[in-house]
């Protein structure tokens, strides 16, 4: 039987029409059974796989412009693919790059919470489960059945839903067909998105939006040829999945770190 | 009442005034064992560690253990493989303080991973590729190994040794032991090593990140080096606390400023290596990923540029030049200034490699984030200290830890109710020295 081509699942999320509202990491939560505390003021300990950030371009009224920037996983590749920052440093392959589909797992049975993926990753997209999960009263019965709850101890991180993936394979097998369409297997939050910032399919196909938008130069490590996109730490080598569209050039160098003479524009102020 | 457990030939205090003594770090050592055990009930919550700070003060007290631990291996080559023989004398106490560092980082670790009892999963699944696996294989590795030279000096116990088994045991374990004092230093290099490869080999971390040869990053060597350099150096200060604690000389000179001197010239290599490394890392490495050296040094209360002037100029050069001079090993102020530095210094670079690399910044609407441990990181760090007080306690009372004492220190003839004091364990079983 001949197998299928190797699948790059990325995001697309067009900061231009993102509003912030947050509905991708409600969505987000909701979806993965992420566990929450009374008390979530405290942000370095809230997990959030998907958490907006909002920036601002630093200048006084009436210059001021805002911009709101949602960051899942990056489901990072590497320099040469599977070289992923966390995925290389775990010490007991918890964490893993699949080839087949270009997401990074994150096998809760097998951690031990070294975290040691955590302090690779530049993103901050790993959480750690400081507190078992204690779900409200009744709320046990709303939890997915298709995504396990992680256990006090351990590293969870975005999956990029993959039991969404899991689920239209397993329907497209049933009705005997080798591959999914784009619309079988969408995110969550790409799904939630009320201003339809968020884009998601594979980068290898180009059928698909994701592909047609970014077009990603494979050569390059998928560098995205379209002027408007870029990635989070480019210069990093960390060869994300994810791009993030923007017609403002300060958004764009919001997206990496450059040295005075490279870029003159001042550097973003966060505020969340 | 313990007399007979005391070593020959040297002098101990009351055997009161030794349990009160225990009992005091005891009861640290209890507040720690609380705190260790809130941590294991409880889970990591119990810690001011968050999703930004998922490494802090237990890693870098692990990190510093091993470094400033690095005496032993260090001092068991030059005595055993290089053939330093004024070393002998002081090789005893380098093994204990070593075994102290190592079990005490095997400890800490236990404590700080998420689900102990998973802690296997690192030998079981291992992941060949990372850092932390080779750290926990030569880390478990070399504990044995520094086992295995502790023994014999537990078998040189008085009331041990007159078990023939044991005192050919000990007196065969003596015989081999170069082959694992060259297993241990093999196993160091690579453990010290790759606890700096830790570090190092995080391309997503721009201050940590280092280039290197082959998969090793500059920091591998760097922190070997640093090691190899500044360990002996702790134990010289812990040899020189111990002398004052007990107000007599226990080790000869000769081989404390044998020890310093080595040591001197490899800090002072170390230090010209670790200028190189920064100027390299701060002109080409950091600039590539788009930050200046200020990137990491400014805009927060704690991470200055002093840090770099702390470890490489205060606690890097200074003790380099006393230890190589003549006169500044020899002169007792200079050398506790020395020492002292030296281990601040390696014990700062720990610190530097792991919080510091927490607190950085990499995305541009980032921010700096600092962390103050909870008394209970602070209680199971402090933990390890009051154990090695301890057992540093216990094996200088009971153990001929430093071959130097009795001629260092002559005992006064007994009196005669000494003497029928000790009358009743003094006979000996005609033991034949053990043929090599």
């Amino acid at each position: 039987m001949k197998h299928n081509k190797a699948q790059k699942f990325g995001m697309v999320i067009d900061l231009d029409k993102c509003t912030g509202c947050g509905s991708c990491m409600v969505a987000c939560m909701s979806e993965n059974n992420v566990p929450f505390r009374k008390d979530e003021s405290n942000k370095l300990l809230s997990i959030t796989w998907m958490r907006v950030y909002r920036l601002t371009n630093g200048k006084p009224f009436p210059n001021t412009d805002m911009c709101y920037l949602p960051r899942p996983c990056m489901q990072c590749a590497g320099q040469h693919e599977g070289h992923s920052p966390c995925v290389s440093v775990c010490p007991a392959i918890a964490t893993d790059y699949s080839t087949e589909t270009g997401i990074v797992s994150q096998i809760y049975t097998r951690c031990f919470g070294c975290r040691y993926c955590m302090a690779s990753c530049p993103y901050h997209a790993r959480y750690f489960n400081w507190w078992d999960p204690i779900w409200p009263d009744g709320m046990e019965k709303y939890l997915s059945p298709n995504v396990s709850p992680r256990m006090r101890g351990v590293v969870e991180k975005c999956s990029f839903c993959f039991h969404r993936y899991q689920l239209a394979k397993e329907k497209a097998f049933m009705e005997g067909r080798r591959n999914i369409e784009e619309n079988e297997y969408q995110t969550a939050c790409t799904q939630a998105c009320p201003a339809g910032a968020i884009t998601f399919g594979d980068l290898n196909n180009p059928n698909h939006a994701v592909y047609n938008m970014v077009k990603p130069d494979h050569k390059h490590g998928g560098r995205p040829r379209n002027p408007h996109a870029f990635r989070l730490l480019e210069r990093l080598g960390t060869n994300p999945k994810v791009y993030y569209f923007s017609s403002r050039n300060w958004v764009r160098q919001a997206g990496d770190n450059y040295l005075k003479d490279e870029a003159k524009a001042k550097k973003p102020e966060h505020h969340g | 009442m313990d007399s007979a457990l005391i070593p020959k030939g040297v002098k101990r205090c009351p055997l009161w005034q030794f349990l009160l003594f225990i009992g005091a770090a005891g009861i640290v050592l209890l507040w720690g064992v609380y705190a260790m055990l809130l941590c294991w009930f409880k889970g990591l919550n119990q810690t001011n560690m968050n999703d930004y700070y998922g490494f802090a003060l237990w890693i870098w007290a692990d990190l510093a253990v091993i470094a400033v631990g690095g005496g032993a291996f260090f001092t068991g080559l030059l005595r055993y493989i290089f053939g330093k023989d004024a070393l002998k004398n002081i090789i005893n106490y380098a093994v204990l303080i070593g075994f102290i560092c190592y079990s005490s980082a095997l400890l800490i670790l236990a404590i700080d991973i998420g689900q102990p009892l998973r802690g296997w999963f690192i030998f079981w699944h291992a992941n060949v590729h990372s850092m932390l696996t080779e750290v926990a294989f030569c880390l478990s590795c070399y504990f044995g190994v520094l086992t295995i030279e502790y023994i014999p000096l537990i078998l040189e116990n008085r009331q041990i040794d007159k078990v023939p088994f044991f005192h050919h045991l000990g007196h065969n374990m003596h015989e081999v032991m170069a082959v694992f004092a060259a297993t241990g230093a093999f196993l160091s290099f690579f453990h010290q090593g790759s606890l700096g490869g830790v570090a190092g080999v995080l391309f997503g971390r721009p201050f940590a990140y280092r280039e290197g040869v082959f998969i090793w990053p500059w920091t591998f060597f760097l922190f070997t080096w640093s090691a190899a350099a500044c360990g002996p150096c702790f134990t010289i200060l812990v040899t020189k606390i111990t002398e004052k604690v007990a107000r007599k000389k226990l080790v000869k000179d000769n081989a404390i400023e044998l020890l310093a001197k080595i040591s001197g010239w490899m800090i002072l290599t170390y230090t010209i290596a670790k200028a190189f490394d920064t100027w390299y890392w701060f002109t080409v490495t950091a600039p590539s990923k788009g930050f200046t050296l200020m990137d990491f040094y400014s805009n927060n209360p704690l991470y200055g540029i002093w840090i770099l002037v702390a470890e490489i100029g205060i606690c890097g050069l200074i003790p380099a030049v006393i230890l190589i001079t003549d006169k500044g090993r020899k002169n007792s102020m200079t050398l506790w200034i020395a020492v002292t530095l030296a281990v601040i210094g390696v014990c700062l670079n720990r610190w530097v490699m792991v919080l510091q690399v927490m607190a950085v910044p990499v995305m541009t609407f980032d921010q700096w984030v600092l962390y103050i441990p909870s008394w209970q990181e602070v209680a199971t760090t402090i933990l390890p200290v009051a154990y090695g007080i301890i057992l540093i306690a216990i094996s200088y009372r009971y153990l001929p830890v430093f071959p130097n004492e009795p001629e260092l220190n002559p005992i006064e003839p007994l009196d005669e109710e000494e003497t029928a004091v000790e009358s009743p364990v003094e006979f000996e079983q005609d033991l034949k020295p053990a043929e090599a």
